[in-house]
């Protein structure tokens, strides 16, 4: 990539060098006839200069802060600031997560992500039907601002930034945060922390849909405008590829599904009239970090290569804060195993390091046991140490992009953007992603990755250890898993009753009733009647009821 | 007498949006000569067994990553009882913590497997229970 290279002379010792490879080969042939990726790109032996060759180091990778963002977002990146530590957590009731985050706090954590159980999540009080069996499970059981009261009791929410996994119902959680805040005597404009507010990436990949498309997106866009004007420091959507990968795509696909989302968020802000170059400034995304170590970092660099290219040429956007994907990135739940759960340790070990080597803002370490229940206090403490080391005792975080000028990083960079680049572009030519996911394009693709996969694994052809291979005979019984208290539905019901008893119903039902007004009228913003609504601790089923008989439901579009 | 295709509903019960582990289950079993019907998202139990009983299917196959398998698993399979369908095998899989597999298999559950199962596991089991099923049935 330097013009100071010599490519004739490189490819005579390359000559040399193939030769020498046949010889060697015909006594001992490779261990498989073809190398190729965890997202099936294929992989040299050996990668070298030649392979750089279009490579322009000013117009593609240079310097971190400047465009296009490929070396990172930040000037002094993790010399200036380590990423943030940011451990997904929540489960049964307020109290007993506030106690997992008070405890996450005290061993060195640096910012809060908030797990909500499904009823949260898909809008339902805990006294609803469907949230039967389901309260406290998989997150912590908030009904109204009284849950979440108790939920940030302690935590002050002028030093902490929040992380909340919300996205239907994220105009109503952002709201109840808006007020503890203001409980604690901190205004909204001090607040800091991110919604995940992605409705797409559901109906994609995770499945916590309410409403349909067109007042999500609504929905969406006045946070967008509402966070703009008054919460400043808020991130107003995590657009996440995560789950994209969860379900099964390729890092390619990750990268190039998540954009497309992020194109189709822009353009229905700006539809609305908002400036790219102001709420851009606000967006940030989530991404997945499997363990095909190299594509993973090439991944990262690739993604904020592309958005960087997105915002200022698609999208005119000049503000160089909002052509910079930001991003927060979990380690893979999906390459857990429940056989040597311990194993898992060393994964996460990998994966959190391809995150760091690719630039993460803010990381999720995921715990060894997360194939076999909800992550238990021990095995979230050593996965938080897992990025303690790796800030403090490996190195990799004192220079910045370590890995640029790898010629195989550098190579798979460009591949994944290729990739992706021609999924986007196929995208486009449906006519943007909600049609594409309308008709099943983008789900179809991950099914179909997913299932290859799967397939791989059982021919052996991908080895998992200790699944497929290197299996031991064992026994979970020692492991101290956690395990939810059942009662916390009854819990919640009991004190939704006396909620109901002690606050003032004609107040909560005239808040409600302007939103039900303001629904049917796309030029009001909803957010500031949604918030006056929870400040008088309408609940969260309330709130998203007369939403969703405004609104309708959204039914899935099954693809198999 | 031709062998009757075997039916199997893949439901995924509840609030949990999880369904790769479904479909690609639900694909290895179509692959495997299965006729597979697939529910979708948010199935109440009710819905469920309707489905099953409505499409005759021989078995039904339930996805849970939620953490809620003990209520589900006992709510269908309960259905099944009063709806005098319990001759529907009911298996599942998802995050099912080893210890909570016992319970699961005491209310009635013909197999739990977990993360890691061969897909074929799945499909040979099913093969099998259904077979002593209909065994049962001609008897």
């Amino acid at each position: 990539m330097s013009k100071k290279e010599n490519i004739p002379e490189i490819l005579e010792l390359k000559q040399a060098y193939e030769a020498q490879v046949a010889k060697t080969m015909e006594k001992r042939p490779e261990r498989r006839k073809e190398f190729r990726t965890g997202g099936n790109i294929p992989l040299n032996r050996v990668y070298d200069p030649t392979d750089l060759e279009g490579l322009n180091y000013a117009r593609d990778l240079g310097y971190p802060g400047r465009y296009p963002y490929t070396r990172g977002v930040q000037p002094t990146m993790y010399r200036g600031r380590l990423w943030t530590m940011r451990q997904y957590a929540g489960f049964g009731t307020a109290e007993e997560s506030n106690e997992r985050y008070r405890y996450l706090l005290s061993q060195g954590q640096t910012g809060l992500s908030v797990a909500f159980d499904l009823p949260t999540q898909i809008g339902y009080d805990s006294d609803h039907p469907m949230a039967q069996g389901e309260c406290g499970k998989v997150g912590v059981a908030i009904d109204s601002l009284a849950d979440m009261e108790i939920l940030f009791d302690k935590i002050p929410l002028d030093k902490v930034s929040t992380s909340m996994t919300i996205n239907a119902p994220a105009s109503v959680l952002l709201a109840m945060y808006i007020c503890v805040g203001e409980k604690q005597g901190v205004s909204m404009d001090k607040l800091s922390g991110t919604i995940q507010n992605d409705i797409l990436k559901e109906y994609i990949a995770r499945g916590t849909y309410i409403f349909p498309p067109k007042p999500s997106m609504r929905l969406i866009t006045d946070i967008f405008e509402f966070c703009s004007n008054n919460v400043p420091k808020w991130n107003t959507i995590s657009i996440s590829g995560y789950h994209i990968r969860e379900a099964g795509s390729t890092a390619a696909q990750e990268v190039a599904f998540t954009l497309a989302d992020g194109i189709a968020y822009v353009e229905a802000a700006q539809k609305k009239g908002l400036d790219p170059n102001v709420f851009g400034q606000r967006l940030s995304f989530f991404f997945n970090a499997h363990n095909d170590f190299l594509e993973e970092v090439a991944k990262f660099r690739a993604a904020r290569r592309m958005w960087g290219k997105i915002m200022k040429e698609r999208f005119g956007v000049t503000d160089r804060k909002a052509q910079m994907l930001r991003f927060h990135t979990q380690t893979g739940g999906s390459t857990l195993t429940a056989q040597q759960p311990e194993n898992n340790i060393v994964r996460v070990t990998m994966q959190a390091l391809a995150a760091v080597l690719g630039g993460t803002q803010s990381l999720h370490t995921n715990s060894m046991d997360e194939a076999l229940a909800l992550p238990s206090e021990k095995s979230v403490g050593i996965a938080l140490k897992t990025q303690q080391i790796i800030a403090y005792e490996s190195g990799v975080a004192d220079t910045i992009d370590p890995l640029a000028g790898s010629y195989v990083i550098e190579s798979l960079t460009n591949k994944i953007q290729e990739r992706a680049e021609e999924y986007i572009s196929q995208i486009d030519n449906m006519g943007g992603m909600l049609i594409a996911i309308e008709k099943g394009y983008v789900q179809k693709h991950i099914q179909d990755s997913a299932y290859s996969y799967q397939k791989a694994v059982e021919s052996g052809d991908a080895i998992v250890v200790g699944v497929n291979k290197f299996q031991i005979k064992e026994d979970h019984a020692d492991m101290n898993l956690l395990k939810v208290d059942e009662s916390v539905g009854e819990r919640q019901v009991q004190k939704l009753k006396e909620l109901r008893e002690k606050r003032d119903n004609l107040k909560v039902k005239n808040t409600l009733e302007n939103i039900r007004k303001a629904a049917r009228d796309e030029s009001v913003n909803l957010m500031p009647l949604i918030l006056e609504a929870v400040r008088n601790y309408g609940t969260e089923g309330e709130i998203c009821g007369v939403l969703r008989e405004e609104f309708g439901e959204y039914t899935e579009n099954i693809i198999l | 007498m031709a062998e009757k295709k075997i039916r199997v509903v893949i439901a995924k019960p509840g609030l949990d949006g999880h369904d790769r582990g479904a479909k690609v289950v639900a694909r290895a079993l179509r692959d495997a000569g299965m006729e597979v019907i697939y529910t979708g998202l948010r199935q109440t139990p009710e819905q469920i067994v309707d489905t099953a009983i409505q499409e005759d299917a021989d078995a039904i196959g339930i996805s849970i990553l939620s953490g809620a398998h003990a209520y589900y698993f006992s709510k269908i399979i309960g259905l099944l009882k009063e709806r005098h369908a319990e001759d529907i095998i009911v298996f599942g899989g998802g995050v099912i913590p080893d210890a909570d597999i016992p319970a699961l298999l005491e209310m009635g559950a013909g197999a739990i497997f977990g993360p890691g199962t061969p897909t074929t596991v799945c499909a040979e089991w099913l093969e099998k229970a259904v077979a002593e099923k209909r065994a049962k049935e001609t008897v």
